[in-house]
């Protein structure tokens, strides 16, 4: 009986964990694709001039485990993630393949050749409806592509060391590349 | 002067109703079927935008609801069901861009949680008054003492006098 005056102080402090929890470590803007596990779409994109080949969705299954990165000349937190991907490839950890999102030729080449290229093909999806059928929301967008171009994961805002190191390496070490 | 002041002030007054009137349209290629784009504005108002979250992309003007909306169109001219329009949008962003979640195994608790909440409060307040009403009925059923009731018989005597004086 003495315990009943517990149930409304025990309710509160379930609510309160579970909301400090969403709070703190839920990211509501952060929705995970749908395509996992799936084929890439189809497409075929001509490349940012001077910086080819193009890319198409052949060109996705290498055989090994490669990066997607969506990224775009106006897009102020691809400059995050650009050194980074700058260092895997001096590293030549894995290839990467730049899908430019909603931009304009110029501006793309001009933005390559000022931060420098870590992409082995770029693709140009000038209208989005590319980057609609990867589902991709905002760039930049990082997709993890399996040796038969299936799409592992996505990775959504900038990649940093740490998220390379706890999402990508273990995919990478798992295909045994 | 005064006159011209009141309609003044009678015209400010009014003039949120003349905005209130206006639709939210943005401007861009809208599909020569009216009955056709009544379609594509009504499957648009129930698809979320991604950017701004809650929002349908009819009522939002970033870059991606502005895409989704032209998007739709498309699908409608091409003479697909609104099933297969929303399954478009579902496949490339899953059954968040559905502001209406559909009811599956996943969404049963979303769905019947409430539901579920107030059955368990009726339930529980049930109890507690029925346990609270026996409590007043055992209370009552408590037999005053002799001295008690002629304590009581003597207040209630002098009450009556009393209120006569």
């Amino acid at each position: 009986m003495r315990i009943r005056f517990l149930i409304p102080v025990v309710t509160f402090v379930g609510i309160a964990v579970m909301m400090w929890y969403a709070l703190f470590n839920l990211n509501p803007t952060e929705i995970p694709t749908e395509l996992v596990s799936r084929p890439a779409p189809e497409f075929s994109l001509e490349p940012v001039p001077g910086y080819g080949p193009g890319l198409a969705q052949q060109d996705l299954a290498t055989g090994k485990v490669i990066l997607l990165n969506v990224f775009a000349s106006w897009c102020v937190a691809c400059m995050a993630e650009h050194p980074f991907f700058m260092e895997l490839k001096a590293q030549d950890t894995v290839d990467i393949f730049g899908l430019n999102y909603k931009d304009t030729p110029d501006g793309a080449a001009k933005w390559l050749a000022r931060h420098g290229n870590p992409y082995k093909r770029t693709g140009m999806d000038l209208k989005g409806r590319v980057g609609i059928d990867f589902g991709v929301y905002g760039v930049p967008e990082t997709f993890v592509i399996s040796p038969d171009g299936k799409i592992l994961d996505k990775i959504i805002g900038p990649v940093s060391p740490d998220m390379f190191e706890s999402r990508i390496r273990p995919l990478l070490n798992e295909a045994g590349s | 002067m005064k006159s011209s002041f009141r309609l003044l002030m009678l015209s400010m007054l009014l003039a949120p109703f003349l905005v209130l009137s206006a639709t939210a349209v943005f401007i861009e290629e809208k599909l020569k079927d009216p009955v056709l784009e009544a379609r594509a504005l009504e499957i648009s108002a129930e698809i979320r935008c991604l950017v701004c979250q809650n929002q349908s992309i009819l009522d939002s003007n970033a870059e991606l609801a502005k895409d989704l909306r032209q998007i739709v169109r498309e699908r409608i001219a091409l003479g697909e069901t609104d099933e297969e329009v929303r399954g478009f949008l579902v496949d490339r962003y899953g059954d968040w861009v559905l502001l209406n979640p559909p009811f599956k195994i996943s969404t049963v608790f979303l769905w019947l949680g409430p539901a579920v909440i107030f059955i368990l409060g009726a339930f529980a307040m049930v109890v507690f008054l029925r346990g609270r009403n026996r409590l007043v009925e055992d209370e009552s059923r408590t037999k005053l003492s002799t001295t008690e009731e002629a304590e009581v018989n003597r207040l209630l005597k002098s009450d009556e006098t009393g209120q006569n004086s």
